[in-house]
């Protein structure tokens, strides 16, 4: 009776319903996209055979992990931060090292029959790394010091993971950054870094020319309605003008130098198919081994990402305002749209329960995410809120990837959806993440250091 | 902790906004706005499953099924299912060898991918299917699939019932995509025409297909799908026996008959020589025996009852009687002082009879068939007076003969209807070098049947038909009924149902040139040709041609009143038209008409069927042909050593000519062709036009 008190005092219900409403919804989606007409649906759940009968293991296991977090002191974690984040680069460099390759990524290490990747996990432990940095009575986040130190800090493990060959989620830490600038980062680094992506992404589609057009068009509008400004500070004209050349710079100059010069062709075709547009070198030579290694790779996965956005579209699209229904999506039961239980899950949703189930999903992690900013900002201590702030960029960054990717509007780097997608590290992970925070939380009046 | 940062809470909330906004509004786009990921969805995983029917039966005039649908069975493989499989003994069952076989698996998976199944081994015979039917259980990944063939069990009238195939492309492209590759359509004949009906109505399945094609089940319970309708039956107007006979006289011949009832314009037979068995070009050896018969020199797949060309000769006397009649110009009682030629135009005209008056009226130069009277009569009708000049004469003329069917298409409920030639003044302006270069005895021999004017057997048995019914014919058709029957099906049917009335020349006319044909059996050329009982009315034809010997024609209808059956039969360079062509005629008309040949009369079918008339040139095309395949069969390895001799190859170009090639030529006919062994034929394209003179 003392032990069950403990757990459940304090504890944001709302959160722990939406995130089990969330793993039905996932666990049920697996399904959806597995199950044949006319069989057993527990037999493949007792023999481990199927998809869906393994994530429900693992939703089991979960829940057990979940309860044993609750019942952790929230000391622990304060106490640990430093060390687990240790252990999990060094578990992240052992993989590197003598790890299993899946996919053309050395990223999964094998312990007794058991997948693990540690990449996954030291999303946790950076993010209780990153807190417990922030956190520490000396670090003054107003320094740009202590910005570098946070800085390296979120991204030491993404350099491990790019070198692991797992492009994807190396991204995810830069999602760190958000947590940065909550607790203090200068805000131009934010809008800086994201108007290079822009920039980047634009300078992709486009001609050269149409943008360096468009880039003069804004220049010469933001000084027309910024005229009268000029004669307070001649810095503000000199900045707008430093802009424009810099982001002309860039598109004009930096990007074809880095696609074109530095780029091998196949590297080439790929980013151009990320953004949907089909890549034709000038040079007949180019284009005989460009063409070579299409003919090699035909039908293998990383050519295929256009393919399968153009699938993942037509599933979604085709499930109109009301959807097909549940198990009568055509698409995604058929395997028309491929990683259909990992990083497109969310077709079969989109397939089967058209427009109006689409906006109830995606209002399902609206409200986590803002639920988690209204958890993280009843803190009292600084731990619990970097914390708590890390997990919900970590959740955004996730979700706005993953649903992008599948409806357009992202280029196809493969990440899960968070609670949804098929896969033991990912459920495992998220749960740490959020039953982690829930432990704080219920600790909220507590100065945690 | 700087508190001012708290504001910074809503700068993150307002992302997470604006980023859940612009996803919502991306599915709202594509989930609402767009339509057309609806349909992608379709084609993606609902494959439309085509139900063939069977096939609808052609019947003859006495509801004898002329062919019939038996089921045949195409071995199909599924390449990725191909796993463990006894290849030795399926290569044995189909005698091939291994790299046959992997040469095969390599096809399919080409042509139709690894996951669907594709034919590995088209219509195999009842025997193997038998054998395989044993041993399946050792070819994972092979299974027999069931396909209905067409079978002829008269084993006759190849090309009137045509055959079905494959379709190809421009088929695929001319029903604007309605058949779709690996259908089966009527390819020719009535299998052809009456495609629509024959077909039936195919039915469409909805099945469920995964993203590699496998069909996963039924798409909405079926709720969608149609049955497939068999297609419907064809009943002719075809007496099948008569058409039997035709075809086992014309054994070794080459030209056509066709046989016609004149009160309703039903074909009765309609046979070309050479023929060829109809089943050759149903079930497993279509491709050998169709590439075969395409390049064979006689083209055997040529119909000459419809698309031959062939001077009708004297056949074309009675008609060319019935205008100078309908014009005025001569009375039945006028003769014409013969001797032995028609000298008024300078070069004389031969005619066979010399004297004794035998051209004394219609009726006797009718009977004698005699050149000079036929000959002026028509100089009569191209120079008659009533008319401005020689053009306008012969226009007039021409007139006639289209009414008469001839130089025109008929319109038969066959493809590929030839209209032959009654030529146009245009062409006498071109040879002559303008209208009023030349005059009617220019073109004299036009009133005997020759010169420019050919007919196809199917015009000269219509012209019968007209003279038989004293005016009038239906077109000559082969479809009388069809099982229940269309609002569209009456449409096409109704022109054969229309009497047409060609001329209005009087009955009195008819009368006398009846009565001059039945002489012509009766104490005229073609005696042969009397049936015992039966007032047979006819007129032998013996017409030049640049291809060699004469043809033989003849054409007739019997009886004279109440006229059941007429006839045309045309042999190529087989001599008179009554040495072959008029006991073939009499043959079938005393077959139809009695229902079966007198004892007597049964050695005649045979020494007929017997007789080999086709020309020495394609009978030596033929032995070059068997030569070469001998030669080929013998070439078995030889041990090289130093002393044998290798023989260089003898290139010996074979010339032959090809009589059909340009039927109408007027030249010498000594033009010779080279034949290389890549030219088809039918080619046109490849026509050495070097041989022109």
């Amino acid at each position: 009776m003392r032990n069950q008190n403990t757990i459940t005092k304090g504890i944001d219900w709302s959160v722990i319903w939406l995130y089990i409403a969330l793993v039905i919804i996932g666990l049920m989606s697996i399904f959806a996209n597995e199950y044949k007409e006319g069989e057993s649906i527990i037999q493949p759940i007792l023999s481990q055979s199927k998809d869906y009968g393994k994530q429900t293991l693992w939703v089991g296991i979960c829940a057990a992990l979940a309860v044993f977090i609750l019942l952790t002191d929230s000391k622990f974690f304060t106490a640990t931060a430093n060390l687990l984040y240790g252990f999990g680069i060094m578990l992240c460099l052992i993989a590197l090292v003598v790890g299993t390759e899946v996919k053309g990524s050395k990223s999964w290490l094998v312990i007794g029959g058991f997948r693990l990747q540690p990449s996954e996990l030291s999303k946790v432990f950076t993010c209780l790394a990153l807190a417990k940095y922030i956190s520490r009575q000396e670090t003054d986040f107003t320094k740009t010091h202590s910005h570098l130190i946070a800085a390296a800090i979120s991204l030491l493990p993404a350099i491990i993971t790019v070198a692991q060959n797992e492009t994807g989620l190396a991204l995810v830490y830069f999602s760190f950054f958000l947590v940065m600038y909550r607790e203090g980062l200068p805000p131009f680094i934010l809008i800086a870094g994201a108007s290079m992506a822009v920039i980047l992404i634009l300078s992709l589609i486009f001609a050269s020319e149409t943008l360096l057009i468009g880039f003069a068009a804004v220049a010469l509008v933001t000084i027309f309605l910024t005229r009268h400004h000029f004669k307070r500070s001649r810095f503000l004209l000199w900045a707008i003008i430093g802009l424009w050349a810099v982001a002309s710079f860039i598109s004009a100059v930096a990007i074809p130098y880095g696609i074109n010069k530095v780029m091998k062709p196949y590297q080439r075709d790929r980013i151009y198919s990320l953004v949907g547009k089909p890549y034709i070198p000038q040079n007949p030579e180019e284009r005989a081994e460009l063409e070579k290694l299409k003919a090699k790779n035909r039908g293998k996965s990383q050519n295929q990402s256009e393919y399968n956005v153009i699938q993942s579209k037509i599933a979604i699209g085709s499930g109109g305002v009301l959807g097909k229904g549940y198990l009568k999506g055509t698409q995604t039961r058929y395997d028309f749209v491929p990683e259909q239980r990992t990083d497109f899950i969310f077709c079969t949703i989109g397939e089967g329960f058209g427009f109006v189930g689409s906006i109830i999903f995606i209002g399902l992690y609206a409200i986590l995410l803002f639920r988690m900013i209204v958890i993280a900002e009843r803190q009292r201590s600084v731990f619990s809120r970097v914390y708590s702030y890390g997990v919900a960029s970590i959740f955004f960054f996730h979700i706005t990837i993953n649903i992008c990717m599948t409806i357009g509007l992202a280029p196809v780097i493969g990440i899960p959806l968070p609670l949804i997608s098929y896969g033991g590290s990912s459920l495992l992970t998220f749960t740490i993440l959020l039953f982690i925070m829930l432990r704080l939380d219920a600790d909220r009046q507590m100065v945690l250091r | 902790m700087p508190v001012f940062n708290q504001s910074r809470k809503r700068v993150i909330q307002l992302i997470f906004f604006i980023v859940f906004f612009v996803i919502a509004a991306q599915l709202f786009n594509l989930q609402v706005l767009s339509s057309k990921y609806e349909g992608l969805a379709f084609d993606n995983a609902v494959y439309k499953k085509i139900v063939y029917p069977s096939r609808g039966i052609i019947y003859d005039r006495k509801k004898k099924a002329i062919l019939d649908n038996v089921a045949m069975f195409d071995l199909m493989v599924t390449p990725f299912q191909v796993k463990n499989v006894d290849t030795l003994a399926l290569c044995s069952i189909l005698k091939i060898d291994t790299a046959e076989f992997r040469k095969r698996l390599v096809t399919s998976i080409i042509k139709n991918g690894r996951y669907r199944p594709s034919v590995f081994e088209g219509l195999v015979t009842h025997q193997l299917q038998a054998q395989l039917d044993e041993n399946m259980y050792k070819f994972p990944g092979f299974d027999l699939a069931e396909r209905p063939v067409r079978l002829y069990p008269f084993n006759a009238a190849a090309h009137v019932l045509g055959y079905v195939a494959e379709v190809d492309t421009s088929i695929i492209r001319k029903s604007s995509y309605f058949y779709q590759m690996g259908d089966y359509v009527g390819r020719n004949g009535l299998e052809k025409t009456y495609e629509q009906v024959l077909m039936g109505q195919r039915g469409i399945k909805y099945l469920i297909k995964d993203n590699k094609n496998r069909i996963q089940g039924s798409y909405e319970k079926g709720l969608f799908d149609t049955a497939a309708m068999a297609g419907r039956n064809v009943y002719s107007s075809l007496d099948i026996e008569l058409q039997v006979l035709a075809e086992k006289l014309f054994q070794n011949k080459i030209g056509g008959v066709v046989a016609i009832n004149p009160k309703t314009g039903g074909i009765l037979a309609m046979a070309s020589g050479p023929s060829f068995n109809p089943n050759d070009l149903a079930g497993a050896n279509f491709k050998k025996n169709y590439g075969k018969m395409s390049m064979d020199t006689a083209r055997p797949l040529l119909n000459r009852a419809i698309k031959g060309q062939y001077p009708p000769g004297s056949t074309f006397k009675p008609l060319g009687g019935l205008v100078a009649l309908d014009q005025g110009l001569i009375t039945p009682d006028y003769g014409y002082p013969c001797a032995g030629a028609y000298f008024q135009c300078g070069r004389p005209v031969k005619c066979t009879h010399a004297g004794g008056g035998h051209a004394a009226n219609l009726r006797a130069a009718l009977a004698n068939s005699c050149n000079s009277y036929f000959v002026h009569i028509f100089r009569m009708a191209v120079d008659n007076k009533k008319y401005a000049n020689t053009t306008m004469g012969y226009l007039k003329w021409k007139e006639y003969m289209n009414a008469f069917g001839l130089g025109v298409r008929l319109g038969v409920d066959l493809p590929s209807e030839d209209y032959a030639s009654i030529p146009d003044t245009s062409k006498y302006n071109r040879d002559f070098g303008g209208s009023r270069r030349w005059n009617s005895c220019n073109i004299v021999t036009l009133g005997i049947g020759q010169d420019r004017m050919t007919a196809t057997p199917l015009q000269l048995a219509n012209a019968m038909c007209l003279i038989a019914n004293k005016g009038y014919y239906y077109t000559p058709h082969f479809v009388d009924s069809i099982q229940d029957e269309t609002v569209e099906d009456t449409v096409f049917l109704s022109k054969y149902r229309r009497k047409h009335e060609a001329t209005h020349i009087a009955d009195t006319s008819y009368a006398i040139v009846q009565l001059g044909m039945q002489d012509v059996v009766t104490h005229g050329t073609a005696r042969n040709a009397m049936i015992p009982g039966v007032d047979v009315c006819g007129k032998t034809g013996t017409a030049q041609n640049p291809h060699g010997k004469n043809h033989s024609l003849f054409v007739a209808f019997a009886p004279r009143i109440n006229p059941k059956i007429a006839i045309a039969v045309v042999v190529e360079n087989s001599g008179y038209g009554s040495t072959w062509a008029s006991p073939i005629a009499s043959l079938m008309m005393e077959k139809y008409l009695h229902d079966t040949i007198s004892t007597k009369r049964q050695a005649e079918v045979e020494r007929i069927s017997k007789a080999d008339l086709i020309p020495a040139a394609i009978k030596h095309w033929y032995y070059v042909k068997d030569s070469i395949r001998q030669a080929k069969l013998l070439k078995v390895p030889k041990e090289v050593n130093v002393d044998t001799i290798i023989e260089a190859p003898v290139v010996s170009r074979k010339i032959t000519y090809d009589p059909e090639a340009e039927p109408n030529r007027r030249d010498t006919g000594d033009v010779l062709m080279p034949k290389d062994s890549l030219l088809l034929p039918d080619n046109k394209k490849n026509r050495k036009d070097s041989t022109r003179p």
